[in-house]
């Protein structure tokens, strides 16, 4: 089976809800890289459609609506980190086979910075280098194939939230800068 | 253990009703004693595991925690990421904090954790907030500073968003309610309402006494004397969820005898011991008034310090003003202005029918009802003064929590810096 071919079919796992734990050690031989590519495919994809579309349209060139961070007290849109963050927990909430979660080395919330070992080797070399890394780790009883994508400044609405945010600890981000990191965790047998 | 186990297990089919009292292995804690012979409500069977007891709580409080934003919600402690915080503290688990069965460990909040237990994962936080430097973490969770689930009104930029408000707003601005009529009522047309009807909600939006009492007169086999809960829920489910949630219901909800005065841990009229609750017990039947409902009702069971002291307190004074028609709708505040709220949702505005659902920790107060006529510092301060909690909030806070002038502070500091 192609690449291609095995992505798509993991695409399609995606879309019918099958369990992604079940893909990872499905016979068909999909490797726990090309599951967290294609899973981070979807998502890097997602987030910047609703960054572009819908947040920076509607706030930054409309003037329809702004984002904020308490967007349920303000009535507004949640930021596309919020947005994210709220699919990662319904993800964990769903027992579905892998985690993910969005860290950086300058994170608003400091609960987001790289905390483990890997995290901390990864976040730095994918802010660096702009490109994915990947490796294994033991976090309490279990093996975890992690991957590590660069997060990147997408829109205008991405770098003026964080150089503005009062908690941020760095304010000079431009559009195309790596602003942080996507990082997936598969469970692996060790 | 195993052998408790499986005779707990043997209990819950073999025991019925009072029997069962014998196989408690402790005290229940006040949010469960009501349904501690409803074994089945948290184990939900005979060997359950952690999480099918997990799902139990979560089958009775989930929503609620959905609702309040859970700050520490079990998805945060799944995050592989964290398992070495998990390995100090599980709590992917209700349980681990709140164990039941364990009076002499169970303190306040049913938690039976020693209260320090944030120091877990928050060892550094005075690196981030000088201001909490030698705090002791036994504070944390003081009125007025965090709550593990619930910081809807304790968050940093909403105390900073309310920093200088005053203690007393200038118009108070209670909801109205939505006409349930509009909002519930099926559309049901009447001929002639019977005596004594006339001028009831129920007679006014046309709904029939069979709409209630199933049959079409009394001495119909189908006719119903005392309505359920359930026949009420025909038309208003959302306040009979409310109440099936609350501590007022949830005997009922869990398929037992309804709940009695009697019954409960807090001190109740004398008189009212065999009073069992259901919807008609504070609407009384037929009139529906919801006057009564808001003070009346509750005071003619509760006789605790703080109920007792209602009658002399502002907010009372106010609510006989509104009564009265001498101050204007929505300036009075009752027992249910405070304990059944008034929530909007869309272009709708309901009564929350469970008056427990702002009530522990008391600072879940603050956004639902405290706000609407008072400034935020204000509120946290009064219901962080348990003697003022007692009387009735009879006289001003003498109590000053320091959570705004610490956010204050701290954006002042930031802003000085850059």
């Amino acid at each position: 089976m192609t690449p291609r071919i095995l992505l798509a079919f993991v695409a399609a796992l995606c879309v019918t809800g099958c369990s992604a734990k079940q893909a990872a050690t499905a016979p068909t031989g999909i490797s726990p890289q090309q599951m967290a590519d294609a899973l981070h495919a979807v998502m890097e994809s997602d987030r910047a459609i609703y960054t572009k579309k819908v947040v920076n349209r509607l706030q930054n060139e409309e003037n329809v609506i702004k984002a904020s961070e308490h967007w349920k007290d303000e009535q507004a849109l949640p930021l596309p980190a919020q947005m994210f963050r709220m699919g990662a927990e319904m993800v964990a909430e769903k027992d579905a086979g892998f985690t993910y979660s969005l860290l950086s080395p300058w994170p608003v919330n400091k609960q987001n910075k790289p905390k483990t070992p890997l995290e901390t080797e990864g976040v730095g070399k994918v802010v660096e280098s702009g490109g994915n890394f990947y490796g294994e780790e033991t976090l309490g009883d279990q093996a975890y194939f992690t991957a590590i994508y660069p997060d990147t400044a997408v829109a205008p609405a991405c770098v003026t939230c964080h150089n503005e945010h009062k908690d941020s600890p760095r304010t000079d981000f431009n559009i195309g800068d790596v602003m942080g990191a996507v990082v997936i965790r598969i469970p692996v047998d060790s | 253990m195993v052998t408790t186990a499986a005779l707990i297990g043997l209990g819950i089919t073999a025991f019925r009703g009072d029997q069962r009292t014998a196989l408690l292995p402790g005290a229940t804690t006040h949010g469960h004693y009501q349904i501690e012979l409803s074994c089945e409500s948290c184990h939900t069977a005979a060997f359950t595991s952690a999480d099918e007891m997990q799902q139990a709580c979560v089958d009775c409080h989930g929503e609620e925690l959905s609702v309040s934003e859970d700050s520490h919600p079990k998805s945060k402690f799944t995050d592989p990421r964290n398992a070495s915080r998990v390995a100090r503290l599980d709590a992917r688990y209700c349980v681990t904090c709140h164990t039941e069965h364990r009076p002499e460990a169970t303190a306040t909040m049913g938690l039976s954790l020693p209260d320090d237990y944030c120091y877990q994962c928050h060892l550094d936080v005075a690196d981030e907030r000088p201001t909490h430097e030698g705090l002791g973490f036994d504070t944390c969770a003081d009125a007025g500073c965090h709550n593990f689930h619930d910081n809807r009104a304790l968050y940093e930029d909403f105390l900073v968003a309310h920093s200088l408000e005053t203690a007393n707003h200038p118009i108070a601005t209670v909801l109205t309610r939505s006409s349930l009529a509009e909002a519930d009522a099926p559309p049901v047309l009447v001929d002639a309402p019977p005596d004594g009807w006339t001028g009831s909600a129920h007679h006014l939006e046309g709904t029939l006494c069979a709409d209630c009492h199933d049959a079409a007169s009394p001495t119909d086999a189908g006719w119903i004397e005392d309505v359920p809960p359930a026949k009420c829920a025909d038309c208003h489910e959302q306040q009979v969820t409310g109440f099936g949630t609350g501590r007022h219901g949830m005997r009922w909800a869990a398929d037992l005898s309804p709940m009695t005065a009697g019954e409960a841990r807090l001190p109740m009229r004398n008189e009212a011991a065999d009073r069992q609750l259901d919807c008609s017990t504070c609407h009384t039947s037929h009139r529906y008034d919801t006057e009564v409902a808001a003070v009346d009702a509750c005071l003619g069971c509760h006789d605790d310090e703080h109920s007792r002291a209602y009658a002399t307190s502002p907010h009372a004074e106010l609510w006989w003003g509104e009564v009265s028609g001498v101050l204007p709708e929505g300036s009075g505040v009752s027992c249910a202005t405070c304990h059944l709220p008034r929530v909007a949702s869309g272009d709708r505005v309901r009564v929350q029918h469970n008056q427990n659902d702002n009530l522990r920790p008391n600072e879940k107060m603050i956004r639902s009802v405290c706000v609407n006529c008072h400034g935020v510092g204000f509120s946290i301060d009064a219901l962080a003064d348990r003697a003022l909690v007692l009387g009735n909030f009879d006289a001003a806070p003498g109590v000053h929590v320091e959570s705004i002038t610490m956010a204050t502070g701290r954006l002042s500091e930031r802003e000085r810096t850059e």
